[in-house]
């Protein structure tokens, strides 16, 4: 028989930690996901997974039930890979020295034909390298906002942070990367 | 270069980007063997066992506190009364208005 997701939490904190399973089964490919916005090798990323069950486990008295499990953990998902990204964020590239043959075909074709660019894999692996170089707040503002496609309601829920604040950061976020567009375009072609 | 459209184009290219969410073999078995090893926190457990620790330093200041008003020695030179001494420290500021008026 199979048991709601409020008796399977009901289950754990009275004590039956095996009701624990069916939520880790049925989330995780969701915090996988997540995950892998946010950390590229695949050891961090399982990391990332393990502390957010560790978490959500310990954390689950606190969860009124008034909201979908999934919204609670999603966020709880969220803040971990923000406390990732600041841990790590003294690990950073600090140059696009790393851009692979096929990146730096992918931006001359982008200089000289613009419209022949489509998303392939290396417009995808310039992304990703483009976002690592940002700063923590607007790496997560910018996958949120831009990437995911999510409203600042929604971020501001996610995240804790005031609306306001979400603006502020997303302006910021923009400003970066602008910032650090400009610099390829001046290592590369000045 | 058009860097707001090189902006545009590589945001395009990372939301087309499929979303990757496979789960390695045995994920979850490891996960609940890591569990077996936490206890869950329990805010209201937390917060009694922080009442509880805060109580016996609370008594000794208390008990300190009444050993020390028994055995003043400064009670024992000048009997004031408590309420007077209070009304004292409490009218100083305005008693010594006063005092600054009249000699004014």
């Amino acid at each position: 028989m199979e048991h709601t997701e409020a008796e399977l939490i009901a289950a754990v904190l009275a004590g039956d930690r095996a009701s624990f399973e069916p939520l880790v089964v049925k989330y995780s490919p969701r915090v996988f996901a997540t995950a892998r916005r946010y950390a590229r090798r695949e050891v961090e990323v399982q990391d990332i997974v393990q502390e957010v069950w560790l978490k959500a486990f310990q954390k689950l008295g606190s969860f009124r039930g008034d909201a979908p499990f999934e919204h609670w953990l999603m966020r709880l998902t969220v803040t971990t890979c923000y406390d990732f990204l600041r841990a790590h964020q003294r690990n950073r590239e600090s140059s696009f020295s790393e851009i692979t043959d096929v990146e730096g075909d992918w931006l001359e074709r982008f200089v000289t034909e613009p419209d022949s660019t489509e998303n392939t894999a290396a417009a995808r692996r310039l992304v990703h390298q483009l976002i690592s170089q940002l700063s923590p707040p607007a790496q997560l503002v910018i996958t949120l906002l831009e990437i995911e496609e999510r409203s600042v309601k929604e971020i501001s829920r996610i995240t804790g942070w005031s609306a306001p604040l979400v603006k502020v950061r997303a302006f910021r976020a923009r400003a970066e990367m602008r910032k650090l567009l400009a610099k390829i375009a001046t290592d590369k072609y000045l | 270069m058009n860097l707001s459209e090189l902006e545009q184009k590589l945001i395009a290219a990372a939301r087309s980007e499929p979303l990757d969410d496979r789960v390695p073999y045995g994920f979850e078995r490891r996960i609940m063997a890591r569990l077996g090893r936490a206890a869950i926190e329990d805010p209201w457990a937390a917060w009694s066992r922080a009442l509880w620790r805060a109580a016996a330093p609370c008594i000794a200041i208390a008990l300190l506190l009444s050993v020390w008003s028994v055995i003043d020695p400064a009670e024992t030179s000048t009997p004031v009364d408590l309420s007077q001494d209070f009304e004292n420290t409490v009218l100083a500021a305005a008693h010594q208005d006063s005092v600054t008026d009249v000699s004014w």
